[in-house]
């Protein structure tokens, strides 16, 4: 029995664990690449990256705080809306519209965090997403302010930092967004690795023990919640300055809907799981949504059931889990 | 000096009173155990005790310091720390990150959102020392929740000793673990310094004259009688107790 | 004024007797059913076809409607829902959302995604005149219908062998087990006749509630919301709540309507924050 072997294993397997796997350089090398090889599909690929980033945002709620969202639509409508009047009315630089987008988002967070974490998942299901709704109400009303169901226009997007022109400039757009993307997902690399992102998947993995070891449960949830808005306030921010139109399908019910099942489709818990689930989405949604969208609406029913039911392996989705899993590092026993 | 003192707590539940003016005193540095008959409120008491639960009436005083009103986590803060009766582990964490997290809440380092967890050496080092205590080093990497039971229940009482705390509460330690086993779980609290006050909850007789130094027992909720081993053992009203009860399984 | 009042009696009870199926399912089985409102919409399309393709007198459509959602309920409560009883909340939603998508595809499918109306008998449209206060006679069938069966729905729990069972099944299923009362065939049937309830709402509202196939997604979170703020601990909570419910939106369209939907999400909000066992819960143990 040599037990110093398997101790000193598992210090480098906890080390190893935070460490970037080659296949993340692979992909963000691949996606770089995108910029200059596949410019026919660079609208596509900024909604993948956008979606992606939203997806990571509830990720950070529901893979690692357990926290179920049915409205978070809501802070990514809200950055969409503030960043889009910020540039407006103020300046329109687009890095400090995502600045200014994720501090408001952020704090639309924080304060209705509180509301959230008050009851047991199944309030925070219907509070969440009676946030969402009372946010699309606002937005539906205050019309002076945000164009209501016409949408909002004419919002002025600067060249990045005043040297890097992204207007009516798709390659330059991507190029923008994926650096956003990488900015943030690096970020939120570093969180779910550090003690707090450790002691949040305490409080999902056991709250009773988790408050009893010293956790406060509560407030580590709210800066996690506060954290996540922020993420999807800064999403919305993206689409608003990459799309001629910020309206209230931003906000709706069917967008929370949506990054929820694309989060499911490429699994909770490792950050990329939204960017497969919103490449598989929106690939799939260019093809089948172009024969009728009846159809497609029928599948992404059909999807979700079948998800739902096999959830617990991913189903369908376990030849994804085998590749993933070694991004995951959850590998098989020494 | 007591450790922990509760003055007249009660806690009632519609018409169930499970701890019905418990008065109970235990000194620093005590071996002190709880024993009652199963539905005593023994793990009721434990939860007023922790602040999982409010309680309806009373006090419970910490070294002095009245911590009724503080929440959970903030009583792991001022130095109590406890076990379940049934395993509470982080299924998805392995037992060397289960107990570094322990370690860095204990050092109020839980917040820190920028550095890797387990880069810090001495969390890790600490760790390693406790899990090896434990009977843990071989299993150190792997999912808490493939463990088989005896190593969790090693686990479910490792993490509670990572937090260095001043009082120990011990719900059922021994419960489900091999007669063969149970000394192993309980000679590595003995050996707690001197400082580190326990109170042991526990309703295996053998376990309890072996382990503690003073006996309160708990009954319908209400603290029944209290001294040294010895006196509890010849109480004809504890006996009668236990008789009565296993009687009745 | 009066006649809002009316008005809003009679949506709150359409909104109850849809929602009561619900309360059940989420309250007490605690089963996240999002798709509850499905139901509800092929029972109207199920009278809209019969009343308006085959001429099928309106009155004979409400049962066949009923029967039509009550087996498609058990059908589904069997094949599907089944699986999903010890599941997280996150798995029900996932699938009840994905059913809702797929009804709602096929009816859009089939029956075109155009806003549908019920043929009303003569009889049943225009009002009268009742003491100054106008009353729809629609609407009055509706209050009638609704009531009826709020009573029998008290009965059969209050009295008959049925109701005891399913209370004592969802109060400790175990125990219920051990007594000898088959669990798995109370929940269904119990399933089958909250739909089939649904199903006859949602022909009898069709031209309160529009019958259109998004039915179900839109009024997802009125049925939600009768059930979170009414609680479940009874029948009457979540009557009240379709009624203040019912009332509060017609009003609110009336007297303000920019800001009805704000406020009914708010209040639902609050509620939600300060009673989560719901408004008219008796304050049960913890």
């Amino acid at each position: 029995m040599n037990t110093g072997n398997t101790v000193q294993d598992s210090v480098t397997a906890l080390k190893k664990k935070r460490a970037w796997h080659w296949l993340e350089y692979v992909f963000w090398l691949a996606a770089a690449a995108s910029v200059f090889l596949l410019p026919s599909q660079h609208a596509l690929l900024t909604q993948i990256a956008i979606w992606s980033l939203f997806a990571l945002s509830l990720d950070l709620l529901l893979g690692y705080a357990g926290i179920v969202s049915l409205g978070h639509a809501a802070y990514f409508g809200f950055g969409a809306y503030v960043a889009a009047l910020f540039a407006i009315n103020f300046t329109g630089e687009p890095i400090t519209g995502l600045i200014v987008a994720g501090i408001a988002a952020g704090l639309l967070g924080l304060a209705t965090s509180l509301l959230v974490l008050r009851g047991t998942d199944l309030t925070r299901l219907m509070v969440t997403l009676g946030i969402a709704l009372v946010m699309y109400e606002i937005a539906n009303q205050m019309s002076w302010l945000t164009g209501g169901a016409d949408g909002l226009t004419g919002m002025p997007v600067n060249p990045v930092l005043g040297i890097f022109p992204i207007y009516f400039r798709p390659a330059n757009s991507y190029a923008y967004v994926l650096i956003v993307c990488f900015v943030l997902f690096f970020v939120a690399k570093r969180i779910v690795h550090s003690p707090f992102g450790y002691s949040l998947r305490a409080i999902k993995g056991n709250p009773l023990r988790a408050s009893s070891i010293g956790i406060p449960n509560n407030l580590r949830l709210i800066a996690v919640y506060t954290i996540a808005a922020s993420y999807a306030g800064i999403a919305g921010a993206l689409l608003a300055q990459t799309t001629p139109v910020v309206s209230l399908t931003y906000i709706d019910f069917q967008r929370s809907a949506d990054v929820l099942l694309m989060l499911i489709i490429g699994g909770t818990g490792y950050l990329y799981g939204g960017v497969v689930g919103s490449a598989l989405f929106l690939v799939a949604q260019k093809f089948i949504g172009n024969i009728t969208p009846q159809y497609w609406e029928f599948w992404i029913g059909f999807a979700l059931v079948v998800i739902a039911l096999f959830a617990r392996d991913r189903g369908v989705f376990s030849i994804f889990e085998r590749i993933l899993g070694a991004l995951r590092n959850d590998k098989a026993k020494p | 000096m007591n450790a922990l003192e509760t003055i007249g707590l009660e806690k009632r539940f519609g018409g169930i009173v499970p701890t019905n003016d418990v008065n109970l005193k235990v000194r620093e540095g005590a071996r002190h155990a709880l024993i009652g008959p199963n539905g005593a409120g023994k793990t009721t008491l434990i939860n007023l005790l922790t602040g999982v639960l409010k309680p309806s009436k009373g006090r419970v005083k910490l070294g002095g310091t009245d911590i009724t009103n503080l929440k959970p986590h903030q009583r792991v803060a001022r130095g109590i720390s406890r076990t379940f009766q049934i395993n509470q582990l982080f299924g998805e964490l392995s037992p060397l990150e289960a107990i570094a997290l322990v370690i860095g809440e204990r050092e109020k380092l839980g917040t820190r959102f920028w550095r890797a967890f387990g880069s810090d050496e001495k969390i890790v080092g600490e760790a390693i020392a406790l899990a090896k205590q434990f009977g843990l080093a071989d299993v150190l990497g792997e999912r808490t929740s493939s463990l088989p039971y005896g190593k969790q229940r090693q686990l479910e009482i490792a993490l509670a000793i990572a937090g260095k705390p001043r009082l120990l509460l011990l719900d059922e330690p021994a419960a489900g673990v091999p007669e063969a086993e149970r000394h192993e779980i309980l000679e590595t609290v003995a050996a707690l310094p001197k400082d580190v006050t326990v109170l042991l909850i526990e309703h295996d007789m053998d376990i309890v004259f072996g382990f503690a130094d003073r006996i309160s027992v708990l009954v319908d909720g209400k603290l029944f009688v209290e001294g040294e081993p010895k006196e509890i053992e010849n109480d004809p009203r504890v006996r009668a107790v236990y008789l009565g009860e296993r009687t009745d399984d | 004024m009066l006649t809002i009042l009316f008005d809003g009696i009679a949506y709150g009870m359409l909104l109850f007797v849809i929602a009561c199926g619900l309360a059940v399912t989420l309250g007490l089985m605690n089963f996240v059913n999002l798709a509850h409102g499905a139901f509800a919409m092929l029972g109207g399309y199920c009278a809209y076809v019969l009343v308006n393709v085959y001429g099928v007198p309106f009155f004979a459509s409400l049962p066949v409607a009923f029967m039509f959602a009550a087996m498609i309920g058990l059908l589904a409560e069997r094949t599907l829902y089944v699986h999903f009883y010890n599941r997280s909340h996150l798995e029900q939603v996932l699938f009840t959302i994905g059913l809702v998508f797929m009804t709602s595809a096929v009816v859009d499918y089939f029956l075109g995604s155009q806003q549908r109306f019920i043929n009303l008998p003569a009889y049943l449209q225009g009002r009268f005149d009742f003491f100054g206060v106008g009353i729809g006679k629609y609407r009055l069938l509706i209050i009638l219908v609704c009531a009826l069966i709020l009573i029998v729905l008290q009965l059969i729990l209050g009295y008959t062998r049925f109701g005891s069972r399913l209370r004592a099944a969802v109060d400790d299923q175990r125990i219920a087990r051990g007594l000898g009362i088959n669990v798995n065939w109370v929940f269904a049937l119990t399933f089958a006749v909250g739909c089939g309830l649904a199903g006859l709402g949602g022909a009898l509202g069709a031209e309160i509630l529009s019958l259109e196939p998004h039915f179900p997604l839109k009024f997802m979170i009125y049925f939600l919301i009768v059930v979170s703020v009414g609680g479940t601990s009874s029948i009457t909570g979540p009557f009240l709540a379709s009624i203040l419910l019912g009332i509060g939106d017609v009003a609110g369209k009336y007297y303000a309507p920019r800001y009805g939907g704000f406020v009914i999400y708010t209040i639902m909000i609050v509620v939600l924050v300060l009673r989560p066992q719901g408004l008219f819960a008796r304050g049960t143990s913890k």
